[in-house]
């Protein structure tokens, strides 16, 4: 058999033929291998964004489910955490550039528009510099819990050098700022359309 | 040559990255710490392997002209099925590995390998050239991770537990604790300093280890 081949093999249309089959078959594998793993890759997304959604919401504090619960104010997509009905906090992302790329942060929000817990779910910052802004790598994030518009004034929103109340690393001063000034934006969002995220 | 010398080719004097210079692009961009090194490492390993297999199973069939083209085909088609299963399947692993899995891609060792070997070998034959290329490739890779983490950020095999369960947590040291780093080992350029002083290691090993053989014969040919 080998003999042959060696001699089908310098046709032109053997070779052709050879590498449409080749094509036909990785495409016939790419789509069963989408069609099988599709439904658990969507399955496992929506568990992902569950739990960071959970993450910035305090727990037992909604008995709802997150992910159908959802309202677009402004373009901006927001879920509704919501306990026997009543709404007891909202979860939505915000983005402000760092110092490499958008820094994006997911925030928490009670009803009052205190802030239930902030996470930096996306940044390209520099590693051991700007990555202390992840809850895996520094409590950092954390001190932003709690606080609200009414119990911090506008001018504390800011890093420490620039006067205000928050720390930032040694060598990375643009990366928290973002994250302060995002959480910052995302609060006066919230008091800006307040009604109608709550209310709709 | 053996089956268990092509396998330890690739560990040693055939080495992916410290003898034949190849994949350089994965090589640098990931090993800002061991665990990412071994994480690369391992993904790389097992398309290695499978696509080593798959080529040296259809080299009969393929014509010498049209052989590169379908070699990447079947090379992108392992990468993506990869990718989708671990995606679907091994979700948690895949949060860490994903970015890595698609760089594979372009990582050259690995059509290198279909080309230079498995295209001429037999099934069992290019297997193993896949698996000790790869381990090697590993081996390189979890070196340089190692000592950029170590300098940069003063640990070792941080995070390992999140790449390969909790069991693995006790790899996971703090050499120095409180240890400011020098980040420009984590950096990019970091990658380029210590590749080239690694590989200027292994040359001044290979070379005494050259010397002591020529030596070795020297004196068995005279004790004869």
């Amino acid at each position: 058999m080998s003999f042959d081949l060696a001699l089908v093999r310098n046709k032109l249309s053997y070779q052709g033929i050879s590498l449409g089959i080749v094509a036909l078959v990785a495409s016939a594998l790419l789509s069963v291998g989408n069609s099988l793993t599709g439904p658990a890759i969507a399955e496992a997304e929506a568990r992902d964004l569950q739990a960071s959604l959970a993450q910035v919401l305090p727990e037992g504090s909604y008995d709802n489910e997150l992910l159908k619960d959802t309202i677009t104010v402004d373009g901006m997509l927001i879920y509704k955490a919501r306990k026997a009905g009543a709404v007891t906090g909202v979860v939505f992302q915000q983005a402000k550039r760092g110092y490499a790329g958008d820094v994006v942060v997911l925030m928490g929000v009670d009803a009052k528009g205190t802030l239930l817990g902030a996470r930096v779910i996306k940044h390209q910052e520099t590693p051991g510099l700007g990555d202390k802004i992840e809850v895996a790598k520094s409590k950092w994030i954390r001190d932003f819990d709690g606080k609200s518009l009414e119990n911090l004034p506008a001018d504390k929103w800011a890093v420490k050098k620039d006067g205000g109340v928050f720390d930032q690393f040694a060598g990375a001063t643009i990366t928290p700022r973002a994250v302060v000034k995002a959480v910052k934006g995302g609060l006066d969002f919230f008091a800006a359309h307040r009604d109608e995220i709550i209310g709709g | 040559m053996s089956n268990y010398q092509v396998f330890k080719e690739g560990l040693w004097s055939q080495n992916v990255v410290f003898a034949q210079m190849l994949a350089l692009c994965p090589t640098l961009a990931v090993t800002t710490s061991g665990t990412n090194g071994l994480g690369m490492g391992l993904a790389s390993t097992v398309v290695l392997v499978a696509s080593n297999v798959l080529v040296a199973l259809i080299r009969d069939f393929v014509s010498p002209q049209v052989r590169i083209p379908v070699f990447v085909v079947l090379i992108a088609t392992l990468v993506t099925l990869v990718d989708m299963s671990l995606n679907a399947w091994f979700h948690d692993l895949y949060k860490v590995l994903g970015l890595f899995i698609a760089l594979i891609v372009v990582n050259c060792a690995i059509l290198g390998r279909a080309e230079a070997f498995a295209s001429k070998s037999p099934v069992l034959a290019s297997a193993l050239d896949g698996l000790g290329m790869g381990l090697g490739f590993t081996l390189a890779l979890t070196v340089i991770g190692l000592v950029r983490e170590l300098l940069g950020a003063g640990t070792l095999f941080a995070q390992a537990s999140l790449l390969l369960g909790p069991g693995f947590a006790f790899l996971e040291t703090t050499v120095i604790p409180n240890y400011g780093g020098v980040l420009l080992m984590i950096l990019p350029p970091g990658g380029f300093l210590v590749l080239g002083f690694l590989l200027a290691a292994k040359r001044i090993t290979d070379a005494r280890m050259a010397r002591r053989a020529a030596t070795t014969d020297f004196s068995a040919a005279q004790g004869a």
